[in-house]
């Protein structure tokens, strides 16, 4: 029987940027930040309450991707195509605006949907999340 | 709904400005009273509101966001009295001792553990990660 999802891998095109926009921008904690072997990083944050789950912020460089998926993938996150998950908050209006003011990019404001109220934002490099406040 | 149109628009900005404004002068002396002057409400009606969005008074904030940036600091290994005095504590005794209650353990103690942590870090990183992704990377071989 599955019990939890702990970690979780976001395709980022530039690793330091994506490092600030997590911890600066949306407030994440940074877990675990350890040099690789080859010169990467692992880079693991959470939403501050939340610490036992775990978003990978991955580079689209490593050995495991062709040259050709490298592009393709880049472009891919770049243009908007990766819906990657759903964060929710005690009072979404608040969150909105701090996020705004940060100079987070809101494809969607605050609009009320029949499960909460919701806004959908894109983190630096194109993935986009909902934000929500759930009934 | 367009972000113009949410219900109090107003009360929200002004609330999420004086939250913001904690974030980035927490080192200050902060007059909670001025804050609640520059959001245009009164003090008992802004630790109020101040409360029901964020779940803490605006004091129980601003020592949390000291806490929260003093184990930042701590972690890359500045010595307990500077982190003290650059995140706005007056006295080293009570920044201890709040950071004890909040955090479980002392300063000094937290940069240990984080010293520690970060050489092992360094040392074995293959240690922090599961070894799915480890081995899919290219990092440990099958």
């Amino acid at each position: 029987m599955i019990t939890k999802m702990t970690h979780v891998s976001i395709y980022v095109l530039d690793q330091d940027r994506a490092y600030d926009f997590y911890t600066n921008k949306l407030g994440f904690k940074v877990i675990t930040d350890a040099p690789m072997p080859d010169g990467d990083r692992w880079i693991t944050v959470c939403p501050p309450e939340q610490p036992g789950f775990e978003i990978i912020l991955s580079p689209i460089t490593r050995g495991i991707f062709s040259e050709e998926t490298v592009k393709a993938l880049k472009e891919l996150v770049e243009k908007g195509t990766f819906g990657v998950g759903l964060f929710t908050c005690n009072d979404i209006f608040a969150t909105y605006e701090e996020l705004k003011a940060k100079g987070v990019e809101f494809t969607k404001a605050p609009k009320k949907e029949f499960y909460g109220t919701e806004a959908l934002f894109k983190d630096d490099s194109g993935n986009w999340f909902s934000l929500a406040q759930l009934v | 709904m367009t972000d113009e149109q949410y219900p109090k628009i107003y009360f929200y900005r002004r609330l999420v400005q004086a939250k913001l404004f904690i974030d980035t002068h927490y080192a200050d002396k902060i007059d909670l009273d001025n804050i609640a002057d520059e959001a245009y409400f009164s003090k008992f009606h802004f630790i109020r509101e101040f409360k029901s969005i964020y779940r803490k008074t605006p004091h129980q904030y601003l020592i949390f966001v000291r806490i929260e940036k003093a184990m930042e600091l701590l972690k890359t290994g500045i010595p307990v009295s500077e982190v003290c005095y650059s995140v706005g504590f007056e006295s080293l005794s009570s920044f201890s001792g709040l950071f004890k209650r909040i955090v479980g353990m002392t300063p000094s103690f937290y940069i240990v553990q984080h010293q520690q942590i970060k050489a092992q870090m360094v040392k074995s990183p293959l240690t922090f990660i599961p070894g799915c992704f480890a081995e899919k990377n290219g990092w440990i071989k099958k």
